[in-house]
């Protein structure tokens, strides 16, 4: 038994090293589509310090929206490219008034309440984008439009090591894609005056209101980019699978990547996303097998609670030292 | 008398009244609940098989004003393929005195075994739930037909064996690998494939998916790109269906060598393009309309407008005509409870006895106007399944193809593993109540 948990999994990495970096390679795919997830989450907990439990509907939602109006599109005898990327435009606008909603309806009436019942909100919101998808949507999956957007299919296959590795294309443009946008919000909340304005709403409301920021315009675009990112995920996802209500269980894998990165931390939802998804593919791919195999969905929160024993405050946050 | 004290006698008036329209209601119609799922994360799967379902009973309303002269209530619940809900859809309908119910989940079935014969409410679950539930004599208020789990798997033995050139004897030394859901529903032949695989001495290798990475299976299938099994079987539901056939062209996995149970339709195998050319499926019913009976549902139903079905071209696809199987079921089931006791309003247990006496020869097949559809059934007190043949169906890039003939399953082999299996549930549900109910001379 020892041997099968301590020894024979690295005997495994050295006999088949082709496996050991193509499951490397899953990892990291999945663990930057995670990321993007924890990245919505993130952006929200640090604009309002509300844990925006409809990230994962959002990510089905906007999924969806594209993929509505591109079959209302074809309909009317207007599909492809062009047909695609209208539908992507408006399924961003429409990101753009569900966030201009939450804020008016959801989020500016309850400014005074605590936290927990703005958490409890982002539930109703939650129910309401399920039921509201399922009226006009159906509940029906439906086909990611991957290659109308120009995302590519098939699989680049590469010998090496004795072996093959194939990376599939859609993976690639995932990962790059992801990269792109979480370099771009790093980018537009490090250097751009929003940016800068949210990260004062981040430190203190009060403070924030004080010199004069608009707490509610801010609200709307951090929402605004939470859905943009919900529909980059909700896109990516679907491409790998198909596009259903099944896709908001996937989100919650989020969570994990929350606890071990922290809440507000965009780099610890990035390096966090990575660790939980090379780390669950690891663990499944070698020891699963000990254990009847499906372990990665509670191995996800094993790896977050282990580092959690050594860094509690996170990947990425400060050590708070309160003084009696 | 103001406008607010007319709402209120109204509603009072209303409320006093709805218990007598229900009894009235009671009196003259027969109700049939149909659990179902539209939303969540499995409609894919029970969205078409609720449209069959429902269409099917709603056409026989419409056409032949319900059965026997008796209209049919037929009210859906949504379960969203989740315990709990069903469990509550269960007890929601129970006062309504359905005379039967079909749970469609085996996680559902599971606790309404005990309580069927409580309730008096005979529990249809039709080639799913529990496999040693065809065991009338010990569950005479379950029925599963036309085949169990341990039968489809099984028949996806036989014709594995039949690729390899023979007989049972060419399963030896073969590896295979079994992808499921990590539930009720894909644990259940788990015991049988212990079993057998010790027996034919095939290796077998498990791939379990939790219902959280229906959508995220890559660990597996790197898995079996280690293992390198010779065939793999599905038994997938919702979009584990879907992502195992986009995983497994990802992989290169042999096509003609990855066979599902009877669970995948056309939506889950077309996402994956030209590379799931090959998959396969079982199968005990045709697709398409090209029979009488589908085409009145398209005509009394579909065409009027009250159906539910999102696109026309869904009707007779797979898993639509799956769910018109289970309604004939039902239906067939009613009408022979109508037969056999004398009674046009039938209960739970008059329906229990028709279920019990169904005979579905190829005559009434042509009568209810499905000849050529599928194959006939017949259960019998004990046998409340039936033990069906299936075939094996390919799919071709736009359709699935019947490729064999009708395979047996290995009834040599289940039926003793079934009997061994009920009684072991019987002992670990003590005091399991003995069968006091008579059986029907046929």
């Amino acid at each position: 038994m020892l041997y099968n948990i301590f020894i024979d999994p690295f005997v495994q990495m050295v006999q088949m090293p082709d496996l050991l970096v193509q499951t490397l390679w899953e990892g990291l795919v999945s663990g930057v589509l995670y990321a993007l997830i924890a990245l919505g989450f993130v952006l929200i907990f640090k604009a309002s310090g509300v844990f925006n439990f409809a990230q994962g509907i959002m990510v089905v939602f906007s999924a969806l929206t594209l993929v509505g109006f591109y079959a209302k599109f074809s309909s009317w005898g207007f599909s492809g490219h062009a047909a695609a990327f209208l539908a992507l435009l408006l399924a961003a606008g429409v990101m753009l008034v569900l966030a201009m909603l939450v804020e008016r309806v959801v989020l500016r009436p309850l400014v005074t309440q605590p936290d927990i019942i703005l958490f409890m909100a982002t539930f109703g919101i939650t129910y309401v984008l399920i039921g509201f998808g399922e009226i006009v949507f159906g509940g029906d999956p439906k086909q990611m439009i991957a290659n109308e957007l120009f995302l590519p299919s098939g699989s680049v296959d590469i010998e090496m090591l004795g072996g093959l590795v194939s990376l599939q294309k859609i993976d690639i443009a995932a990962a790059v894609i992801a990269s792109l946008m979480i370099v771009g919000l790093a980018l537009f909340f490090q250097k751009t005056r929003i940016g800068r304005a949210l990260r004062a709403v981040a430190d203190s409301h009060k403070a924030a209101l004080s010199v004069g920021i608009s707490l509610n315009q801010i609200w709307v675009i951090v929402w605004f980019a939470a859905g943009l990112v919900a529909l980059v995920t909700g896109i990516m996802w679907g491409a790998r699978s198909d596009v259903s209500f099944a896709l908001e269980i996937v989100a919650l894998k989020a969570l994990p990547v929350l606890v071990l990165g922290g809440f507000t931390s965009v780099p610890g939802a990035i390096v966090g996303g990575l660790i939980i998804g090379v780390g669950e593919k690891l663990g499944e791919f070698y020891w699963g097998p000990l254990l009847g195999g499906g372990i990665e969905s509670w191995l996800a929160y094993v790896i977050a609670l282990v580092f959690l024993l050594y860094r509690p405050q996170g990947l990425f946050g400060d050590k708070i030292i309160e003084r009696i | 008398m103001s406008l607010k004290k007319m709402i209120l006698a109204l509603s009072a008036a209303s409320v006093l009244a709805m218990p007598a329209i229900e009894a009235a209601n009671a009196e003259d119609s027969i109700y049939v609940p149909l659990f179902t799922y539209r939303t969540g994360a499995f409609a894919g799967s029970g969205s078409p098989i609720a449209d069959g379902m429902h269409d099917y009973l709603t056409m026989l309303n419409e056409r032949d004003g319900g059965i026997g002269g008796v209209k049919l209530v037929i009210e859906e619940c949504e379960t969203g393929y989740d315990t709990k809900k069903g469990l509550e859809c269960y007890e929601a309908m129970k006062p309504k005195k359905p005379v039967l119910v079909n749970p469609w989940s085996t996680g559902i079935t599971l606790p309404l075994i005990p309580k069927a014969a409580v309730d008096k409410i005979p529990v249809l679950s039709m080639a799913y739930g529990l496999s040693a539930s065809a065991k009338g004599d010990v569950f005479p208020w379950i029925f599963n037909p036309p085949a169990t789990y341990w039968d489809g798997f099984t028949q996806i033995l036989n014709y594995i064996a039949d690729q390899e050139g023979g007989g049972v004897d060419k399963l030896k030394g073969k590896r295979i690998g079994y992808i499921y859901l990590d539930a009720s529903f894909g644990r259940e032949p788990l015991p049988l494939i212990d079993q057998l695989s010790k027996e034919l001495g095939f290796e077998a290798k498990l791939y379990p998916v939790a219902a959280a990475d229906m959508q995220n299976q890559s660990s597996q299938w790197l898995s079996v790109r280690r293992d390198r099994p010779d065939y793999m079987i599905l038994f997938g539901w919702g979009a584990l269906n879907s992502t195992a056939v986009k995983e497994a062209v990802k992989t290169n996995f042999p096509m003609e060598k990855f066979i599902s149970v009877w669970w995948p339709g056309e939506d889950d195998v077309r996402g994956a393009g030209d590379g799931a050319k090959g998959f396969k499926t079982l199968n005990w019913h045709a697709a398409g309309t090209d029979f009488p009976l589908i085409q009145d549902i398209q005509k009394y139903v579909v065409d009027a407008g009250k159906s539910q079905v999102s696109d026309k071209s869904k009707v007779g696809q797979v898993l639509y005509n799956r769910g018109v199987y289970n309604s004939m079921l039902i239906a067939e089931a009613i009408r022979t409870a109508q037969e056999v006791t004398g009674n046009k309003v039938v209960t739970g247990e008059d329906v229990r006895r028709g279920l019990e006496n169904l005979n579905i020869d190829e005559a009434r097949l042509k009568e209810i106007g499905l000849e050529g559809f599928t194959q006939p059934l017949k259960l019998s007190c004990n046998d409340h399944n039936g033990h069906q043949s299936n075939f094996v169906q390919s799919w071709n890039g736009t359709a699935f193809e019947k490729v064999t003939d009708y395979i047996a399953p290995m009834s040599d082999k289940v039926i003793p593993l079934l009997d061994e299996d009920a009684k072991s549930y019987a002992e670990k549900n003590a005091p399991w109540p003995e069968r006091t109910e008579a059986c029907d001379a046929s």
